[in-house]
This record gives C-alpha cells, sequence and structure tokens, in this order.
C-alpha cells in the first residue's frame, strides 16, 4: 500500500480531519507544547537577546560551513574518530551498512535521528540483514507501527496511550497485563529495550550539533537513549547533516540556550550530552569505535541563495506546535518526514517542487511560525517564494493561474475594476445555493452598489 | 508626520489629507464599512479623500506566486496615493501589503523602494490610525451593538501591523463589552485563496475559532479585517451556535463599524446609507 505523499497533502489533510482518534491525540499533545513554550520563555528576562546570540552563533557557522566542515573533520580525526562524507542519502545508508559489516555487527540499537529519517536508513538497514531496534520511545513505536514520524520531536505524538498499548501487547509476548497508565507503557519499554541496548553490536545517533573546535558532537534527549546508545555498544555512529557544525563550544551553548525552551518549553533538556571520539585508556568506559557520517543532501546548494537561513533550522518544532494546519492535520499528511512549515519549506527544497507541490500552498501566511522561530527563520517569506517559483515553472493549477492573473491584470486597470466589482455583486446574488460549498453560508453583497461608486454619486451630488 | 492631528474641520482645506483605501472586499461586499470609516477620519478633522482609481492591494497575486504583477499593482498604488498626508487602511492584511511586502517586492529598484517606503512611512491600519490621533466615541453604544463581542484579531493585525491591540483599546475606550476569546493568537483559517483551495482544512480551523467565541459567551464578532469575518459568517450559519449568526450578517461586524455607532451623524457627503 502506498502511503500518503507531500502531492497528496489536500486528500492527506481532509482524511486526518476525519480521523477522530488522532484528532483526539492532536488537540491533547498540541496545547502542552505552547503553554510550555510560553512559560520558560517567560522565565528569561531577555529571550530575543538569547536569540540574537543563537541567530548570530548559526550565521557565522553557515557563513564559513566548508572551513568549519574541514576544522571539525581534523579535530574528529585528532580524537580518534572517522569522518565519512555523504553527498546522497544513498551513500550515507551504505557508508553506516559498509561499517557495520566492517565490525562484522548484527545487532543495532539506534537513537533518534531525523537524518535516519530523511534517508531511510532503518529500512536499508533491515533490508541489508541487520536487526535495528530504536531506542526513543516515540521512535520506538512508530517502529513497531511500520510509521513515519509525524513531529520532529515527538515521532508518535499521534497515537493515543490505547493504541501504544494495544502495539506493544501485540509486539511484547509478556502475558496478561494492564498497560493502563503511560508509566505502565514507560516501564514496560524500558525493560524490553534494556536487553536490546546491552546486547547490541553497533549504536546509532543523531546528533543536534557538531562542534568544530574539538571535534565533539552534541545530543539533546529527555530519555538518556541517546547516552545509553551512544556509549554502551563497541561502535558509536553519528549520523547528521553538514548544517549541524558550528565553531565552538560557546556557539553551540548559545543554540542549547534557545532549542528545549522552544521545543519542550524546558531550560535544558533532561539529558544534554557531548560525546569527544572512542574510548582513549583512562576513560570508565565508551565506544571503541567512533564514526561520524555526514550528509549533504542538496543542503549546500542552498547556501548563497533566498532558502540559506533555513539551515540555521535547529529542529526545536516550535513551528509545528503553533502551526494552525499542522495542529489540526498532523505530521503524517506532509508526506515525508519533516512536517509543518519548516517541513513545507525543507521538502520542496530536498525533493523538488514537482513532486510536493501542495506543500508551499498549505498555508494562510497567519505568520505564528516565524514569530515562535528561535532562529528567526523567515518561513511564511520563503513558502511565498517557493510558490512564485511554482508559478515559473507553471506548477501551480490551471484555474488558480488564470483566476489570480485575471484578476491581477484588473487591479491594473481601474475602470474595468469596478466594473467587475459590480458584477460580482450581482454575481454573489443570483448565484443558486447548490454552486456554493454546502457547509458554507453565500456571502452576500450589502447595499445598493460598491463603495466607491456609491461615493462617486455621493460627490457629484453635491 | 504622523502626529499631526489637526484641531481643524474637515472643510478646512489646509487640513491633511488622508486617502481611505477602502480595500477590494469593503468596496465590493460591505461599503457601509468605507462610510463608517470616513465618519470616523473626518471626525478628526481630516479631510478625507477616496482615490477613484484604487483597485487592490495586489496581495492575491502576491501570495499565489505572481511576483511581476504584484510588483506592477503595488507601484500602480504607490503612485495613486504619493499626493496624501496619510494613507488608511480598515484591514491589517492590506495595510500589511503596503507598509511590509510593498519594500520588499520593489527592493531591487533604488527609486520605488523609497516610494514604497515612503508610502509605507504614512499608512496606517485603520485602528491604528484613530488611537495615535485620540479618537474619542460620543455615546455609548446603541441598543442593538449592546452585547458581548469577541474580538477576533486578525494574523495581520497582529503580526503584519502590529496593531490589534488599538482596536481593542478603540472598542473598549467605546464601551464594548468584550469576551475573553482564547487563543487569540490561532489563525480563523481564511487566508485568502488558501480557504478555496483547502476548503475542508480552512472550515476546520473557522469552526475551531467560531467555537471558541461560542465558549466564552460572546454572541457577535468584531475583527479589524473583513477576510476573516466574512470566512467565520459563512461557516457560522451553517453550525448552528447559539446567538450566532441568527440575524444574519449583524453578528460580524467590523471595527469601524462598532466604533461609527458610537459617534453621533454628521452632515457630510459620507452619511451611512440607509440602505
Amino acid at each position: 500500500m502506498k502511503g500518503p505523499t507531500p502531492d497528496s497533502f489536500r486528500a492527506n489533510a481532509e482524511h486526518a480531519l476525519q480521523d477522530a482518534t488522532l484528532q483526539h491525540a492532536l488537540g491533547r499533545a498540541q496545547s502542552g507544547f505552547v503553554a510550555k513554550r510560553a512559560h520558560a520563555i517567560a522565565m528569561v528576562d531577555d529571550f530575543e537577546q538569547l536569540k540574537q546570540r543563537a541567530q548570530a552563533a548559526k550565521s557565522r557557522a553557515l557563513a564559513n560551513l566548508a572551513p568549519l566542515l574541514e576544522q571539525f573533520e581534523a579535530s574528529v580525526v585528532a580524537s580518534g574518530g572517522q569522518v565519512h562524507w555523504a553527498s546522497t542519502t544513498g551513500e550515507l545508508n551504505q557508508q553506516v551498512i559498509d561499517i557495520c559489516n566492517g565490525v562484522g555487527a548484527h545487532r543495532i540499537i539506534k537513537g533518534k535521528s531525523m537524518i535516519g529519517e530523511e534517508a531511510g536508513l532503518n529500512a536499508a538497514m533491515e533490508h541489508a540483514g541487520f536487526e535495528l531496534v530504536e531506542s526513543d520511545l516515540g521512535e520506538y513505536i512508530i517502529q513497531l507501527a511500520q510509521e513515519p514520524p509525524s513531529h520532529i520531536i515527538a515521532p508518535a505524538i499521534h497515537k493515543t496511550r490505547q493504541q501504544v498499548a494495544e502495539l506493544f501487547k501485540q509486539f511484547h509476548e509478556l502475558g496478561d497485563r494492564g498497560l493502563t497508565q503511560i508509566s505502565d507503557l514507560v516501564n514496560e519499554a524500558r525493560q524490553v529495550l534494556r536487553s536490546a541496548f546491552l546486547t547490541a553490536d553497533v549504536g546509532i545517533t543523531g546528533a543536534n550539533l557538531l562542534i568544530a573546535e574539538n571535534g565533539s558532537i552534541c545530543i539533546v534527549t529527555n530519555e538518556g537513549n541517546g547516552d545509553l546508545s551512544a556509549s554502551l555498544p563497541a561502535v558509536h555512529i553519528v549520523v547528521a547533516s553538514i548544517e549541524k557544525v558550528v565553531a565552538t563550544m560557546d556557539d553551540a551553548s548559545d543554540i542549547l540556550e534557545v532549542l528545549a525552551r522552544s521545543a519542550t518549553g524546558q531550560h535544558m533538556s533532561a539529558y544534554t550530552s557531548f560525546f569527544n571520539g572512542p574510548k582513549r585508556e583512562a576513560d570508565a568506559g565508551g565506544p571503541k569505535q567512533f564514526h561520524i557520517v555526514l550528509l549533504d543532501n542538496g543542503r549546500s546548494d542552498l547556501l548563497g541563495g533566498p532558502f540559506e537561513s533555513i539551515l540555521s533550522c535547529i529542529k526545536c518544532g516550535a513551528c509545528l506546535n503553533h502551526c494552525p494546519v499542522y495542529t489540526n492535520v498532523g505530521g503524517h499528511a506532509y508526506g515525508w518526514v519533516y512536517p509543518g512549515p519548516m517541513g513545507s519549506v525543507l521538502t520542496p527544497l530536498l525533493q523538488g517542487l514537482k513532486a510536493t507541490t501542495p506543500l508551499p500552498n498549505a498555508s494562510t501566511f497567519c505568520g505564528r511560525c516565524e514569530a515562535v522561530c528561535p532562529m528567526g527563520i523567515p518561513l511564511p517569506q520563503m513558502l511565498r517564494t517557493l510558490r512564485e517559483q511554482q508559478h515559473d515553472m507553471a506548477l501551480d493549477n490551471l484555474p488558480w493561474r488564470a483566476g489570480l492573473g485575471f484578476y491581477s491584470w484588473l487591479s491594473l486597470h481601474p475602470r474595468l475594476f469596478n466594473r467587475f466589482a459590480r458584477w460580482i455583486r450581482m454575481g454573489l446574488k443570483i448565484t443558486p445555493r447548490w454552486l456554493w460549498p454546502r457547509h458554507r453560508q453565500a456571502v452576500q453583497p450589502q447595499g445598493t452598489t460598491t463603495f466607491l461608486a456609491q461615493w462617486q454619486h455621493r460627490k457629484t451630488k453635491t | 508626520m504622523q502626529d499631526s492631528t489637526p484641531n481643524k474641520t474637515k472643510s478646512d482645506k489646509a487640513a491633511p489629507r488622508v486617502a481611505l483605501y477602502v480595500t477590494c472586499l469593503v468596496n465590493t461586499l460591505r461599503p457601509q464599512i468605507g462610510f463608517a470609516c470616513v465618519q470616523l477620519i473626518e471626525r478628526l478633522g481630516f479631510r478625507v479623500e477616496v482615490p477613484a482609481t484604487q483597485t487592490c492591494c495586489g496581495q492575491p497575486g502576491y501570495n499565489g506566486g505572481l511576483r511581476q504583477q504584484a510588483m506592477a499593482i503595488a507601484r500602480q498604488q504607490i503612485a495613486l496615493l504619493e499626493p496624501f498626508d496619510h494613507v488608511v487602511v480598515p484591514s491589517g492584511s492590506c495595510a500589511g501589503m503596503m507598509i511590509n511586502h510593498y519594500p520588499e517586492l520593489l527592493k531591487q529598484d533604488l527609486s520605488w523602494l523609497q516610494r514604497s517606503q515612503a508610502l509605507a512611512g504614512k499608512t496606517l491600519e485603520l485602528a491604528q490610525f484613530l488611537d495615535q490621533h485620540h479618537w474619542q466615541p460620543d455615546s455609548p453604544p446603541p441598543p442593538h451593538h449592546r452585547r458581548t463581542w469577541a474580538h477576533h484579531t486578525s494574523c495581520s493585525c497582529r503580526r503584519e501591523t502590529r496593531s490589534h491591540q488599538c482596536a481593542e483599546s478603540m472598542l473598549q475606550l467605546a464601551g464594548y463589552e468584550l469576551a475573553e476569546l482564547q487563543d487569540q493568537a490561532v489563525c480563523c483559517g481564511f487566508g485568502g485563496s488558501f480557504a478555496a483551495k483547502f476548503d475542508a482544512l480552512s472550515s476546520r480551523m473557522g469552526r475551531n475559532k467560531l467555537n471558541q467565541v461560542a465558549d466564552c459567551k460572546a454572541t457577535g464578532v468584531v475583527s479589524a479585517d473583513l477576510g476573516c469575518l466574512l470566512h467565520l459568517e459563512s461557516l457560522a450559519g451553517m453550525t448552528g451556535l447559539s446567538g450566532l449568526a441568527e440575524k444574519g450578517t449583524q453578528d460580524f461586524l467590523h471595527v469601524a463599524e462598532l466604533l461609527a455607532a458610537c459617534q453621533e451623524p454628521q452632515q457630510s457627503s459620507s452619511d451611512v446609507p440607509t440602505s
């Protein structure tokens, strides 16, 4: 069965609106994120200043991306690790598979990674015969359900507690049990995952930040699963995209100041961990090998163009949580791994405008995404620019193209424009009810004629 | 220029000239809002003129990806509005287009950029203009408007013109009772062509808003943007929400209409027509 695609957004959205269970799950979860973020921001003296510092750190990094990546690689090598470069998602998957084959690995434990999702890493690894278990609770749930994530920081937000309990009963052979409380579910997942951590040959994680000056990577989680995935197995593989690099630890901390506040409304997430190279002689634990696979996948083409600042995105999810479209339809409607406003910009840039035509149009331009974005990314303007590109490529649908073209032409011809306005009034008055959408009442024009005609009439009378 | 509140009467030829840019929706569908604006601005002592060749701010094309056409429209409106001291627009959406997006559209051409910035500097959303020039009511709200209103702050008034609080304080000054509408920062789902392209989604967003209107016990909706009002009104008729839309359009009014109702009518060319 073919799942939802970006191109079928409209139908996906209509389907989601009719899904009562999904609506229930979305309604409960979203309001929490919004209130918690607002509270966290109210707790700091000057969040605008924190935002500016984070944005400055990221702008500096993007302006020097190539040298910083070289510096990062040198620092990783100096601390005993290895860096691998992947220009496509296929290359990334192959590199990871090659590393795993090289150490004779079979069992893989994985922390949450959007780059892994972007690359379809799980499917590629399972296809190659590896046994892979997601260790982030949300990712674990959607792995069992064989679904893509519906939120970039809360991948299973579309699932209700009851649905999770059903999945667990289906996949865990643990006999009769209640599983009515969230704590029951968490404890059961912890119990099942514990053995996966201890028996895994390789741990794969994402990275929230790559630090050029010392070759460290930073992982932000609330479950500590990233830390276990990174440090228990003998080999740690990090998959990350190139724009995650920043120059210094100070720059990284400036970004961390806004990340958790914007994402979950915490001043810091429960675990903010830095990993640097493999285990050293004096270390009590840690992996024997430390690999980083860096993905480009079209990102370097965005540098210097109108979409460069989408590379500033720190994947906090604030734009999703505050988007009136996302909160009504959920993430799956967007048809790929990045939903919401950032997804409606990034998906067309990574997959091409042709296969993703509805996404840039799925916005009322209410502007709330830009208002809450800690990195100040002008998401509505980017969506508008994508619409302009669609128009230039003649991807917009013909009636709309013709209609907007005609209205724009009319707007340049005032006499015709005003005559047209009077016709519209007449048209609305005589339009039969059945021509209107069933759930809307027909809009009726008021008064005898247009304002401009009435005004002219009055002026000539006096 | 912005604080040039005149203490003179409208007939005084020396009074600053205000261009009323009524917007295509008001012009076509709710002419009364235009007359209400004239009344309100004249009361402050300005000479109100309605440039006869005004059309549309160009936003439908601009948001639909027709950048070149939007640029041509922007240039035409800028040239039209250049002779005036102030431009007042009864819509955060269209005012925001002129203030924020004309300069963005014309940024490549220095001369037009400067002209667009000059327009941006003298353009205000209606409630913002009334607030800056200290509009005062003459009388309390008339009996037929005495009820609890939900003030829907349009996203464009909130984030484009940043004037949503002006409408709120003007309405309160006029003596209107405003309900505590939850989630005021959330979009009502109109979004221009969005409402047509994604009708089911837009309707759901609108019904969410109407449910919140009902939750706060309001029996009327007031907004500074007619687009949102028409969208919500068209949905309200079908939701059967108690107290809403029972008497037709009177339940969804523009800020200008509510404020003008608290002002004594003047002998003027701009009297609100009785039709």
